[in-house]
């Protein structure tokens, strides 16, 4: 079978997967977050954090509630970190200097899980499981717990309620992540990946060289390092390593897990919009360009220069081409952050495209809920700049997109960007900072670019050759990560806030379809012109000059 | 639209003030850039960077010139305004009842002023004593004089204009300067024109935008400095003036005062920007059924029962018809001459003086008729009346005129059976006149119109709801509202409120004042009450109900235009980007010739072309945002696709071809590199 035959049907077979659960999933979450009845499990714990799960938030006391378990999580987080040495199970684990550690706090409760530390020698088993992993479900949950909110407001109108915050943070968990995070991992012990609590393995290679082999409760991490979006590898080679991905169909049904909920969710958007139209809409937008990422990075991949079999180098044997761009393109499109290559390796345009994924925005489809409230920010932009062109006032979904709501909106958009752009040009014309790019020219460019638009957009992935667990990037990548989580979802919040109390317009003739395949293009149109126009003079001296030359 | 362009000139440099460009932030920062700029070329000077700064500046005055044409036009109708409202000295009336000539400019509000035949009412007010025929050309341009009495709805009126005969005792109901003549003019000029909430959503975006691409231009100096080599700040300049919106940034707050200024030539003054915008919005309208629906009275529309052979019918009403004058007697008789055949030409004085003796209509008889000399009697009259007449005479109504008098009356006409009697024998109705409300041509095509704009059309009326249904089924309308009263009406307007409609109206007593000031479009005829006129958030000089639909179409039309510029002017960015970013780095990366895709003939004139596009396409469009962009109406989805063509992709396109062309002529230019 030719490569490029296996590669299409490695692609069919995750787009049928994609197709099936799609409704089921979708519907599975509407109920999950209109459900009226709470589960016993639920029940205690509200008890124990002494909830009225039956009372719900506005728009300031979900934030505010976001905010704290936040702050509380990144602090408990960066404390367990720093003590991490004295605490039983070491294991031989090194530990990590504070920038360090308030980097790994911040990335893990952003839902980045950028990891300046490798990941066995780093953190010990402790730190992985009940720091790295709760986080892993919590920081994912509170994407879909904002995201919900936001839908919620979009369904209601003239009310001030979006939810109750504690009630979506413990649904997502025991609803969603966890269920279905045990069904992946007993599906990837299946395929081969290793769950144990043995000791490391010393063994001696062929050339003599010493090897400690650890093991540790891989198969639970890796499930909902890709379902909660998080992309943070158990070991240093992230997926690449044949304990997190031993196999084509590990590979295939990894990829799977990082789409699955974030695409599942504008199904969840249709059903509680009132309007499946809607939900298909948004999902063909994110489909749309998620194709056009996967279809970019593959084409520059299988065509690289020098290479009759395509650019092996970075890459699997057991993966090839085909399946490391598939996960490439979607991890860099989900805000996930896991790899099972090194996209340092990737040809020019190979690099590019898998940036240009995350300074899209993530929104192909994005992250577990941020994707989706992203998706709808760019999708409002579209309503406002075309919907005048229907001559009456933006509306989107019956609500008027007014001078508030376009001022969340427009800030949403402002703030990647800044960050990315901002910091990226600081480190390149600094000294110190350069002094740690591992190459020099258009591909140095763009290795520190990869990283802050990594951090900012939440992904995590590292281009790597950049050498950044030093103070500085430590620091000023925990800022991006920090501000490029929270700022747009105070935006979002403060936008529920805002729609909820709106009525709802009615829909007639004289209404913006925004259900149609040409709204889905000119959302599309948006959302490239938007990231292209910003990011076209920083791509074309890094990755555009570098395939130019 | 050149001459007019020259005349702006000099208004165009007075807006170079920073504090009146402070107020589009877009073209502050081309002001700023273009400070820069000029300062950097007079340090190190060269064709190129004077060339940027003179097209700096040139877009600057582009904007400046954009906005002063806009004004300009509603100057003319200022300065017509203004003539009315020069000095005059007004008699007021003391509370001892002695008149005082007071200057017009001192009369504050509850003053009383006496006016004259021939003299000018001093300001706005409502006529507490008399009736006077009023000239109101100075407003609304129509020469013919209007009546304005005390009491009732026809009591208000505006200073400026002029008493053509009798006289009246005016109470003034505004402060001096606030006037309706003041307002209009601080309207026409946009002296006072506040920006819209759509224009202040639009100003953030592309205040966000320009935010977003300030920082963009300003990551570029450490990247290149990076890369090995840094850029010329003018070339910085240069792209940053590219990329952000400066085509809708300068011709932003044209489009506004050019919105109003369409509806001041119509002859309606909008109180607000808002209220225009609303009008874009509105989904339900209000229209009164008489005078906006139907012609206002009922008209004969056919003569039935009659024989068709002898005519006799058609004889026998028109000549009950002929001494009558009201718009139903003048109907009959042009009904039966022209369908019936009936020999015109006659009139009632001629009959009369031959000896027939002319029946006027009564309340108490409801007939009316005509006794011949020969002897002949006709009678023409509300059935039961004229039943009663036949038998009277000892004959009898036919059943096949009772049928028809039941069929007209169950679809909504109004009967009129007429009876004849010939010297003593027997009277007999002859058959049954049709008079029916008859609906304005054309107006179920503009009700289709609406409905496919996503409009719903309600009929208010006082008639009965048969009589409605009839009337709102001949004129294509959504929904009828029978038997109204003011408290229905403005149930009806929170209703549909309710359920997030805008709703549009017009009025003019002083009891659609609530409803008026309650619907988010009020429109206030200028003959209606000074309340009604306060309650509006627009007024109609020409009195004329059925505008509201233009009224629609223009807000409708505002809010497009700035939609397809804003459109257009991001869909420009994409062509500047593939001229100025290779032409940035090419020394760097000779492999980004690869972008250069329009084959421009150097770095430098690929910018200079990029800028003077820029600038160009700002003077380009004025007629554009002048006129309104074209506007057909038609379903949102229909209107999206059209203009996402037309603007999204032609404004991708478009630039290509210009910068090209530009860069042909200005490769020619000596001294460039």
């Amino acid at each position: 079978m030719s490569e490029t035959l296996s590669g299409l049907l490695t692609i069919g077979l995750l787009v049928l997967l994609l197709a099936l659960c799609y409704h089921p999933v979708g519907a599975w979450m509407a109920k999950v977050f209109t459900d009226t009845r709470h589960w016993r499990a639920e029940k205690a714990i509200y008890r124990l954090v002494r909830v009225d799960p039956d009372s719900e938030q506005g728009w300031r006391a979900y934030a505010t509630s976001v905010v704290a378990f936040s702050v509380l999580g990144i602090a408990a987080l960066f404390a367990l970190i720093v003590a991490q040495t004295h605490l039983p199970g070491r294991q031989g684990s090194d530990g990590m200097g504070v920038t360090t550690a308030i980097n790994t706090a911040v990335s893990f409760v952003t839902n980045t899980n950028w990891q300046s530390y490798a990941g066995e020698a780093g953190a010990t088993p402790l730190v992985q499981t009940v720091g790295l992993t709760v986080q892993n479900f919590v920081s994912a949950a509170v994407g879909l717990a904002v995201a919900v909110a936001l839908i919620r407001a979009l369904a209601r109108h003239s009310a001030s309620a979006i939810g109750n915050f504690w009630v979506d943070l413990v649904r997502g968990v025991v609803r969603v992540l966890l269920p279905g995070s045990v069904l992946a991992a007993v599906l990837l012990l299946a395929g081969g990946v290793i769950q144990n609590l043995s000791a490391p393995l010393t063994i001696h290679g062929f050339s003599g060289v010493e090897q400690v082999i650890r093991g540790g409760l891989v198969a639970s991490q890796e499930a909902i390092k890709e379902l909660g979006t998080n992309g943070g590898g158990y070991f240093n080679a992230n997926s690449a390593h044949p304990f997190e991905n031993p196999n084509p169909l590990t590979n295939i049904f990894e990829i799977f897990l990082l789409l699955v909920i974030p695409f599942a969710l504008t199904r969840t958007y249709g059903i509680m919009v009132g309007d499946r139209r809607q939900g298909w809409a948004l999902g063909g937008f994110a489909g749309l360009l998620w194709a056009g990422g996967v279809a970019l990075t593959t084409w520059a991949e299988v065509h690289a220069s020098g290479a009759s079999t395509g650019a092996m180098e970075g890459k699997e044997q057991r993966f090839g081409v085909w399946g490391s761009t598939l996960f490439a393109a979607s991890t860099t499109s989900t805000s996930t952050g896991a790899v099972n290559s090194m996209h340092e390796s990737y040809s020019p345009l190979g690099g590019g495209a898998v940036l240009a994924n995350m300074v899209l925005g993530e929104v192909s489809p994005g992250g577990v809920g941020s994707g989706l409230y992203g998706i709808v920010i760019v999708a409002l932009l579209a309503v406002f700049v075309a919907g005048l062109m229907v001559g009456r006032t933006p509306e989107y979904l019956g609500k008027t997109i007014g001078r508030r709501e376009v001022t969340c909106a427009a800030l949403y958009i402002l703030v990647m960007p800044v960050l990315v752009l901002v910091f990226a040009g600081i480190s390149l014309a600094s000294d110190g900072p350069r002094s740690t790019m591992s190459a020099s020219g258009p591909h140095g460019l763009t290795e520190v670019l990869y990283a802050y638009a990594s951090a900012a957009n939440n992904n995590g992935s590292a281009f790597a050759g950049l050498t950044a667990d030093t103070p500085w990037y430590n620091l000023t990548l925990a800022i991006c990560m920090l501000l490029g989580r929270f700022i747009p979802m105070l935006l979002v919040l403060r936008l529920a806030g805002l729609l909820v109390e709106q009525r709802k317009r009615p829909v007639t003739v004289g209404t913006m379809p925004t259900h149609t395949p040409l709204f889905v293009g000119l959302v599309t149109g948006i959302a490239l012109v938007v990231a292209g126009l910003t990011f076209f003079p920083a791509l074309a001296l890094g990755p555009i000059a570098e395939a130019l030359s | 639209m050149t001459r007019s362009l020259l005349n702006v000139v000099p208004q165009a440099f007075a807006k170079l003030d920073p504090r009146h460009v402070f107020r589009s932030p877009v073209i502050f920062v081309v002001w700023v850039g273009s400070v820069l700029t000029t300062g950097l070329a007079i340090k190190d000077p060269s064709v190129f960077s004077w060339s940027i700064a003179v097209w700096l500046w040139a877009t600057v005055l582009f904007a400046n010139a954009a906005e002063a044409v806009a004004e300009g036009r509603g100057k003319a109708q200022a300065a017509s305004l203004r003539a009315a409202k020069r000095e005059t000295m007004a008699r007021r009336l003391r509370a001892d009842g002695i008149e005082e000539s007071v200057p017009g400019s001192d009369l504050t509000i509850g003053d009383k002023v006496v006016v004259e035949t021939g003299q000018v009412i001093p300001g706005d007010g409502e006529i507490v004593e008399g009736v006077a025929t009023v000239d109101e050309s100075a407003i609304t341009g129509e020469s013919a004089p209007v009546i304005r009495e005390s009491g009732g709805d026809r009591s208000a009126v505006t200073g400026g204009t002029t008493v053509l005969s009798d006289r009246i005792v005016v109470q003034i109901t505004t402060k001096p300067g606030e006037s309706f003549i003041d307002r209009m003019i601080a309207l026409v000029e946009g002296a006072q024109r506040q920006k819209t909430p759509n224009e202040i959503a639009l100003t953030i975006l592309l205040t966000t935008l320009t935010i977003v691409f300030l920082v963009t231009v300003m990551a570029i100096q450490p990247l290149a400095s990076y890369s090995g080599r840094t850029q010329p700040v003018v070339v910085l300049i240069a792209l940053l003036v590219c990329l952000i919106p400066t085509t809708i940034g300068a011709l932003l707050s044209a489009i506004g005062i050019a919105g109003m200024d369409r509806l001041v030539q119509r002859n309606v003054l909008a109180m607000s920007g808002r209220a225009v915008e609303a009008a874009g919005d509105v989904s339900t309208l209000l229209l009164d059924k008489t005078g906006t629906i139907t012609f206002g009275n009922r008209q004969a529309t056919e003569l039935l029962g009659g024989d068709p052979a002898d005519g006799e019918l058609a004889e026998a009403a028109y000549l009950s018809s002929l001494a009558d004058s009201t718009p139903e007697g003048k109907s009959i008789i042009e009904l039966a001459h022209t369908s019936y055949g009936v020999n015109g030409g006659r009139s009632a004085e001629a009959l009369g003086r031959e000896g027939a003796e002319f029946i006027e209509f009564s309340a108490m008889t409801r007939m009316s008729g005509v006794d011949l000399l020969d002897g002949t009697r006709i009678r023409k009259g509300a059935t039961s009346a004229v039943r009663a007449w036949v038998e009277e005479s000892g004959g009898s109504m036919p059943s096949r005129v009772e049928v028809l008098v039941d069929g007209i009356s169950s679809s909504g006409g109004t009967p009129l059976v007429v009876a004849q009697q010939s010297g003593s024998s027997q009277a007999r109705a002859l058959g049954v006149v049709h008079l029916k409300d008859v609906v304005k041509p054309g107006m179920r095509e503009r009700f289709d119109v609406m409905r496919a704009m996503g409009i719903r059309t309600v009929m208010i009326t006082g008639d009965n709801a048969l009589t409605a249904a009839a009337i709102a089924k001949e004129a294509g309308v959504d929904d009828f509202l029978a038997e109204a009263t003011p408290e229905d009406k403005m149930r009806l307007i929170r209703k549909e409120q309710e359920g997030g409609r805008l709703v549009a109206m017009t009025g003019d007593g002083t009891n659609d004042a609530p409803a008026l000031a309650q619907a988010d479009v009020g429109v206030a005829m200028n003959s209606g009450t000074s309340a009604a006129k306060e309650a509006g958030n627009m007024v109609d000089l020409d009195s004329d109900p059925t505008k509201l639909i233009e009224i629609v179409e223009i807000g409708k039309q505002l809010l497009i235009t700035r939609g397809a510029l804003t459109t257009f002017s991001i869909a420009n960015d994409i062509a500047k980007y593939f001229a100025i970013i290779p032409a940035m780095f090419i020394g760097l990366f000779p492999g980004l010739d690869a972008l250069n895709i329009m084959r421009l003939s150097s770095s430098e004139s690929a910018m200079l072309s990029a800028v003077i596009f820029n600038a160009l396409i700002i003077l380009a469009l004025i007629p554009l945002a002048l006129r309104g962009v074209r506007y057909r109406p038609s379903t949102a989805a229909q209107m999206l696709r059209r203009n996402l063509l037309v603007y999204g992709v032609g404004g991708v396109i478009a630039p290509f071809i210009g910068i090209k062309l530009i860069d042909l002529v200005v490769s020619l230019l000596p001294g460039l590199a």
